[in-house]
């Protein structure tokens, strides 16, 4: 057993774990932070994307001893009090998600990809979605979505300036 | 119009959980105490099990229990079991093996039950499980659809050449004699690929057991817990059905999979009981692939005789259809009632004969995934009347209007009723959308880049609304196929809804609330939908074959009905008038003719109070129940059509159009059936373009993870094109037909007859990846020259 410490959603936590224990598991099952989600084990599918130091990881593929002392936010710490990240809001307005299993990695993704494009076009965002599945939606209104999300994250950042 | 009624793009109102990571699917639930359980499974598709040690792995710190199939055996826990009888043409019953949950004697695929391993963690029992000796003596495996009859390998003793039944449908002679009159006959052999369904949500479950009250709770991720209930409790008999709750919480993808009772449920909520704990379990994606049923997997001769004009006159088919190693719950439905009586598609066809055998193989269990049998057969019709329209030099969208069923109702020779249609109307709209004059355009500018470029139709029907009680009992369902629900108004006014349906990404919670808010004029947030906990609802039949709209739905109305009826009576005697002279519209009663008016909030508590009701007369409170049973089938119907571009060099194909203009009959909330077509058309591309199951002669699942089994990723499909028309169904209250699986059903055919449009042969395979479809551009290149 080891102690892992770290800052999940703005909190400081800390865990005593078995040092096979994965991010995911960390977070689920330590945590009961449940929002992150295991769709396949082997880092293809994207469910368990979280950000750790401010860009997307797959959770089911980091050991939580990894990411001792960094900074993780979840699908739970992204929106502030009622007023949802406009990201979230974005898969709502365009029904990008059915299911709901894939939905929190592919906004917690849909935002990393945002941050590093700014206003990405049709084929950027399904690019970058490689690492995502969805099996709902035919990714029709996620793409949707996330080019309305980040088009309204630009429109944020712009006020804030 | 009501902003939240029927019609209405209302947004989800199930989003919010989802999008805040507040979802509660069953792998979220932990109970008090709760061990974890690891199946040990066969590596071997086919062995006899001599022995099995479990003595050092008993030994491992943390183990609470291991049990094996004997263990079932003496605690008299039944097989699972297939709910369907299917005769063969001779009159015998189907021939099902045994399928016992934990694996008595033998395995039968790579995935089988061996054993279960329950211990304080996961790791635990996995290490344990390491230690567990079990002495297997390896036999030959049969994998091969098309050979498994010949083959000499038998995978249960009561099934002599594999075969389950061997099964026909339509009249025989009829066909014969119309094959002998026919001046052109297009003939097809045809694979359907078998499929692994992949709900992003692996199957879970989560057992319970309460000393106390000698009772089980079983938390599972299931379309139908109350199905689950009663096949575990009857015939597997963990318990009888008032000591066996079963709930299906929020549940991450279904699509057919998770209709079924399987062997990880079935041990988890009885070893509950036997370690005296909680016991979880969820499947890694890998024991997804190897132990979720399967679907598809048939192997077709397909033949269709045409007069002079191109005049449909018969249609023969033969399919092998595989069920895997062990009947799962509905599998013998599947490749027969769901079919072959589809087989007529939107077409006027005097005569069909289909035969259809079905066979055991040492693979996974093949049952109901997305169209269940409904794809098969348009993928037959539709590759069939394409391809006999190439042949006979007539433009595929004349040959389908010349054959098109225009009138209705319509007897098919199938079974099948069609009710309500208009098939040219879907096909037009389709061309329009699509562009379709604009092709030779398109594929001339695609030649200049050294590109092919085709165009394939779909014009298919499916049967939904799934069914008629008396109508599928007679074709050998076990069970009623009707739906129930009971609207609880309480005294502020608000109301649940109590359905049997069940919601796995539909949006019933929003679709059903906007019924009820159209129907009683109240705010859509002051209605909540209940579903998924058969302690809360008392019976359903759940979510499948695109029957929530219809079935469910209808089975609301009528509940409604009663609801508003007995309301009307409470509001005469608020408003001290004649029931008669009561009418109900946007919420209000109102007393004809005068200004006299109550809204539906003070009636309900005026039911409640019962100070203003005579209850010698009738009873206070409002609240209804009703069970619905459709008086029909559905026949949603409409016209794809995909167009593609291949590259020769690499075999790669993009799909660079595809439209969909569907006839759904009424809409309750266009957003969410967009959202149902677009998820179908992918799955149907990704059945026609990257997905293939693929077993090696040893049975060896070589397709077991995302790394090796294609699913279709964004960057394989473009954004689609949506249109819809509309006759309404007359067979249920609301007019409703059902969208849940059109796009799986329609989409294969449109996108491989585009393939073979653009490549000028019908020799390709599905999923049609670039190796294939690269060998058959070769093939076929001579003949593209000399079309030229």
């Amino acid at each position: 057993m080891a102690t892992v410490s770290m800052t999940v959603n703005g909190r400081a936590v800390s865990a005593e774990v078995d040092s096979r224990t994965l991010l995911v598991q960390l977070l689920r099952e330590h945590l009961r932070l449940t929002g992150t989600h295991v769709g396949c084990d082997t880092s293809q599918c994207g469910a368990c994307v979280v950000h750790v130091d401010g860009l997307a990881a797959k959770s089911c593929t980091l050991l939580a001893l990894q990411c001792d002392g960094a900074n993780v936010v979840t699908i739970e710490g992204l929106a502030n009090g009622a007023k949802l990240h406009p990201m979230q809001e974005a898969f709502r307005e365009h029904h990008g998600l059915q299911c709901g299993f894939c939905t929190p990695g592919m906004i917690m993704q849909a935002i990393d990809i945002a941050n590093r494009h700014g206003i990405p076009d049709e084929t950027t965002i399904r690019h970058e979605l490689e690492g995502n599945i969805c099996r709902c939606t035919g990714y029709h209104n996620i793409v949707k979505a996330i080019g309305a999300g980040a088009q309204a994250m630009a429109g944020l950042k712009q006020a804030a300036e | 119009m009501n902003p939240t009624g029927i019609g209405a793009a209302v947004r989800r109102k199930e989003d919010h959980r989802f999008i805040t990571g507040a979802g509660q699917y069953t792998d979220d639930i932990n109970r008090l105490g709760q061990a974890y359980a690891y199946f040990l499974r066969s590596p071997h598709a086919h062995a006899t099990i001599k022995g099995i040690d479990l003595r050092e792995a008993k030994n491992v710190k943390g183990v609470l229990g291991i049990y094996t199939g004997d263990d079932l055996a003496a605690d008299k826990v039944g097989g699972l079991i297939c709910g369907w009888m299917i005769h063969s043409k001779d009159g015998s019953p189907m021939k099902a093996g045994p399928h016992p949950a934990l694996a008595q004697g033998k395995v039968r695929y790579v995935g089988d039950h061996v054993a279960v391993v329950i211990a304080e963690t996961l790791t635990i029992a996995r290490d344990a499980a390491e230690k567990i000796k079990v002495d297997y003596q390896v036999l030959p495996a049969v994998v091969d659809t098309a050979s498994a009859q010949s083959s000499k390998v038998l995978v249960h003793d009561v099934a002599p050449r594999n075969t389950i039944y061997e099964w026909e449908l339509g009249d025989r002679k009829a066909t014969d004699a119309a094959f002998a009159h026919a001046k052109h006959v297009t003939k097809l052999d045809i694979v359907n690929n078998r499929l692994v369904p992949n709900a992003m949500e692996p199957r879970a479950a989560v057992g319970d057991y309460d000393s106390g009250q000698d009772a089980f709770t079983l938390w599972t991720t299931s379309q139908n817990p109350h199905v689950a209930r009663l096949v575990l409790s009857a015939f597997i008999g963990i318990a009888p059905e008032h000591k066996l709750r079963v709930i299906a919480p929020d549940v991450g993808g279904g699509f057919g999979s998770k209709i079924f009772v399987y062997a990880e449920e079935t041990v988890c909520v009885w070893a509950a009981k036997k370690v005296k704990r909680p016991v979880k379990w969820v499947a890694d994606r890998t024991e997804a692939f190897l132990s979720d049923a399967h679907g598809r997997d048939h192997v077709t001769h397909a033949e269709l005789a045409m007069d002079e004009r191109g005049k449909i006159l018969g249609l023969r088919v033969k399919t092998i259809a595989n069920l895997g190693a062990y009947m799962s719950t509905f599998s013998s439905s599947v490749p027969t009632y769901l079919y072959a009586t589809l087989l007529s598609g939107q077409y006027d066809i005097p005569a069909i004969h289909a035969s259809v055998d079905t066979v055991y193989t040492n693979t996974a269990p093949v049952d109901a995934y997305r169209g269940a049998g409904r794809p098969e057969a348009t993928y037959v019709v539709e590759r069939l009347v394409e391809c006999a329209a190439r042949e006979m030099g007539i433009d595929p969208a004349d040959f389908r209007k010349r054959n098109f069923v225009k009138k209705f109702p319509h007897q098919t020779p199938v079974i099948m009723m069609y009710d309500a249609g208009d098939y040219r109307a879907s096909l037009e709209k389709a061309m329009e959308v699509a562009d379709v004059k604009g092709f030779g355009k398109r594929k001339r500018e695609a030649a200049r880049r050294g590109m092919l470029r085709g165009m394939g139709y779909s014009t298919y029907i499916e049967a939904c609304g799934i069914a008629p009680s008396a109508a599928v009992g007679s074709l050998g369902a076990g069970v009623g196929l009707w739906e129930s629900a009971e609207v609880r108004v309480n005294p502020v006014g608000t109301v649940e809804i109590l359905t049997g349906s069940h919601s796995h990404g539909q949006g019933h919670e929003t679709t059903f609330a906007q019924l009820v808010s159209e129907r009683l004029g109240i705010p859509i947030d002051n209605v909540s939908i209940v579903h998924g906990d058969t302690d809360k609802v008392q019976f359903g039949m759940g979510t499948y074959g695109s029957r929530s709209g219809a079935v469910g739905m209808s089975a609301i109305v009528k509940a409604l009905d009663k609801i508003e009826a007995k309301a009307r009576k409470v509001a005469s005697h608020l408003l001290e008038a004649a029931e008669a002279d009561i009418e109900f519209k946007n919420g209000e009663f109102r007393v004809k003719g005068t200004d006299k008016k109550i809204d539906f909030t003070s009636v309900a508590l005026g039911a409640y109070t019962a100070h203003k009701i005579p209850t010698s007369e009738m009873e206070p409170g409002l609240k209804e129940g009703a069970f619905y049973d459709p008086t029909n089938f559905t026949f949603p119907a409409g016209c794809h059509i995909c167009e593609v571009e291949i590259d020769p060099e690499t075999g790669v194909t993009r799909v660079v159009g595809y439209t969909a203009v569907d006839d759904f009959g009424v809409i309750v909330n266009p957003m969410i059936v967009e959202g149902q077509v677009h998820g179908g058309i992918a799955q149907g591309i990704g059945q026609a373009l990257t997905e293939g199951t693929v077993y090696n002669a040893d049975g060896q699942l070589v397709t077991a993870s995302y790394m090796d089994y294609a699913m279709p990723r964004a960057d394989n499909l473009p954004f689609f094109q949506l249109g819809f028309t509309e006759t309404r169904c007359p067979s249920n209250p609301l007019g409703i037909k059902g969208c849940g699986e059109a796009g799986a059903i329609a989409a294969p055919a449109a996108v491989m007859n585009a393939i073979t449009d653009a490549l000028g042969t019908e020799a390709v395979p599905m999923p049609a990846a670039p190796l294939a479809v690269w060998k058959a551009a070769r093939a076929s290149a001579g003949t593209r020259q000399a079309a030229e």
